[in-house]
């Protein structure tokens, strides 16, 4: 009744309709034959060089972009054992996105592409060791939150401190896109380049889902039935830092969705943080294909950001789960 | 047999001595009740004596073994603990929650073996919680969430137990029944050392007292032995009239 399998079977189902959904979309007007040909390797060579150079790396970068935040979102919350914990909220994306901004500032992307995803999971793992570090010595969730949005607004100034000073328009326009979180003209090269950290990353969360849950106890309890409370801890934030930090260098900042998906998963599987974890990443990642579809239907002059749109849906769903939180406890 | 045995348990905490040079057994067949009064050292003892807070000086072993070096799996297969702080931070239902308790078997909520399965109803079934096994945890009353504690440590089917004040906030009916299942557990064969505030009903249940103050045991033995009038003054700084295993207490010293 609650395995979380029927679950795991509908999200994969509707990503590869969203995935191919993404990939009918677009300046040149598609059919649905011209472009599942163009899928799977036949038709049109225009076609091809359309949907797989143009189309489909930019959802599949909002599906593992989302599916990194939905996982990470997922293990934070059950180590931290709140809901709000997310890469959002804590800092984390904002201090990954910072350090992937002072890296391509300082023009070390000609020295090494790869160093690009790596700047980025630094800035992510600093944060949430930070973060882990601080939930050692404090019982307090809100104290936790407090300093993942000290965290945030400290990358954020530092961020605009770079703004200040870019050299260029250009330059300005990235950091921008970095800021706000985009999948617009992203390449298979550039997922190659995240994917396997991110993957990495998903893996060693996915080991950590039985601690997760026996973390449901306390931290005292959950050692007292045998868990190692260390490794635990270091592994998941290993694997947050891995997937998120490998995130932004995809995608760039997109708060809140993981957030959304683990809360929408929960009740679904009985509210046991180690079967959330599979599900709520591919909802992450359904729901970011979706966003990203949405941006691009919306007409305008200059097109909406991803992660400008999931914060626009994101913030008032955590604001409403805060709220709702309080009125439980009182 | 699996025995806990420390020997002149000391720990620090910066300068100050929480636990100092303490002594004591724990084995099967035996409900021991520690005693003393808030501050005393007794939480403190407790996780030291398990290797979960690093001891400053002495020894704690657990079946032979030094607590601290156990890796968590095989020390929570010797000893279920109950930490005083007891909380649930999910909605789960009873029967997930009293699951968890078999973390060090390998179980996995959702996807529990036939072992563990039947491990669970056991426990389910020794706590009184059979009937509320499909409700979510946060609708449980204090004395049911009490019992839920006391399933999710009895799952393990460790040999031991540790409770650190599993009848703290339970009216009068409630502390007897988490007593009565705990003192059940020790028919069964199982040790227990349970913290407890209430003198009088320490007196009715245990085997033995533990009487700790300033991070030292001051006195050890039966009920018979060791509760008298002077002794409550001493540790609790209470006036009481002490007739037997009946205690009256009658304000403070």
């Amino acid at each position: 009744m609650t395995s979380p399998a029927p679950l795991v079977v509908g999200f994969v189902a509707a990503t590869v309709l969203a995935l191919t959904a993404a990939c009918l979309l677009g300046s040149t007007p598609m059919g649905v034959e011209r472009v599942l040909a163009a899928l799977i390797g036949s038709g049109d060579a225009g076609d091809r060089l359309v949907v797989w150079e143009i189309r489909f790396p930019r959802a599949l970068a909002a599906f593992l972009a989302g599916s990194a935040l939905g996982a990470s979102g997922a293990a934070l919350q059950g180590l931290l054992r709140n809901p709000l914990a997310e890469p959002g909220v804590l800092g984390v994306s904002a201090t990954a996105s910072l350090a992937a901004t002072f890296f391509l500032y300082y023009g070390f992307v000609s020295v090494a592409a790869w160093g690009l995803p790596v700047a980025a999971i630094a800035g992510a793992l600093a944060a949430t060791a930070l973060i882990a570090f601080a939930a050692v010595h404090t019982r307090s969730i809100i104290t936790l939150i407090l300093i993942g949005i000290g965290i945030a607004s400290f990358a954020g100034a530092a961020m605009s401190l770079l703004m200040n000073l870019a050299p260029h328009p250009y330059a300005l326009s990235d950091m921008i896109n970095w800021m706000l979180g985009s999948v617009a003209n992203r390449s298979l090269d550039d997922i190659a380049l995240a994917a396997p950290f991110l993957l990495c990353g998903l893996v060693v969360l996915y080991g950590t889902r039985r601690g997760l849950a026996a973390l449901t106890l306390g931290e005292e309890a959950a050692a007292g039935v045998g868990l190692n409370l260390p490794r635990q801890r270091l592994a998941t934030v290993l694997g947050a830092g891995l997937s998120t930090g490998a995130s932004v260098a995809l995608a760039g900042a997109i708060g809140f969705v993981g957030i959304v998906a683990p809360h929408i998963v929960r009740p679904l599987v009985a509210h046991d943080p180690a079967r959330s974890l599979v599900p709520s990443a591919l909802l992450a990642g359904l729901l970011l294909v979706l966003a990203d579809i949405g941006v691009r239907l919306i007409q305008s002059e200059q097109e909406l950001r991803l992660g400008v749109v999931a914060a626009l849906v994101g913030a008032p769903v955590f604001v409403w789960i805060a709220v709702r939180r309080q009125a439980a406890r009182d | 047999m699996t025995e806990l045995i420390a020997t002149g348990l000391t720990l620090r905490v910066g300068r100050a001595t929480l636990v100092d040079g303490v002594s004591f057994c724990l084995r099967p067949g035996e409900l021991v009740a520690l005693l003393g009064p808030n501050g005393a050292g007794k939480s403190s003892l407790l996780r030291a004596s398990l290797g979960l807070q690093k001891r400053s000086g002495g020894t704690a072993t657990l079946g032979g073994r030094d607590s601290e070096r156990l890796n968590p799996v095989t020390r929570a297969r010797l000893v279920s603990y109950l930490p005083q702080i007891r909380s649930i931070a999910w909605p789960n239902v009873v029967r997930d929650v009293v699951a968890l308790g078999r973390f060090s078997h390998g179980a996995a909520i959702g996807t529990l073996r036939e072992a563990d399965r039947a491990a669970v109803e056991r426990a389910l079934d020794a706590c009184d919680l059979l009937h509320l096994a499909n409700r979510r945890c946060d609708t449980l009353s204090g004395g049911e969430l009490a019992r839920l504690h006391c399933a999710r440590a009895f799952a393990a089917e460790a040999p031991l137990l540790l409770a650190d004040e599993p009848v703290g906030g339970l009216d009068p009916f409630h502390q007897f029944r988490v007593m009565d299942i705990t003192r059940a557990f020790v028919g069964r064969g199982g040790g227990a050392l349970v913290v407890l505030h209430d003198v009088a009903l320490a007196a009715r249940y245990a085997h033995r007292l533990l009487w700790m103050k300033d991070g030292r045991i001051v006195a050890h033995g039966t009920p018979d032995q060791t509760l008298t009038a002077e002794r409550l003054a001493a540790i609790y700084g209470v006036r009481a009239c002490v007739d037997g295993l009946r205690v009256a207490l009658e304000g403070a010293a």
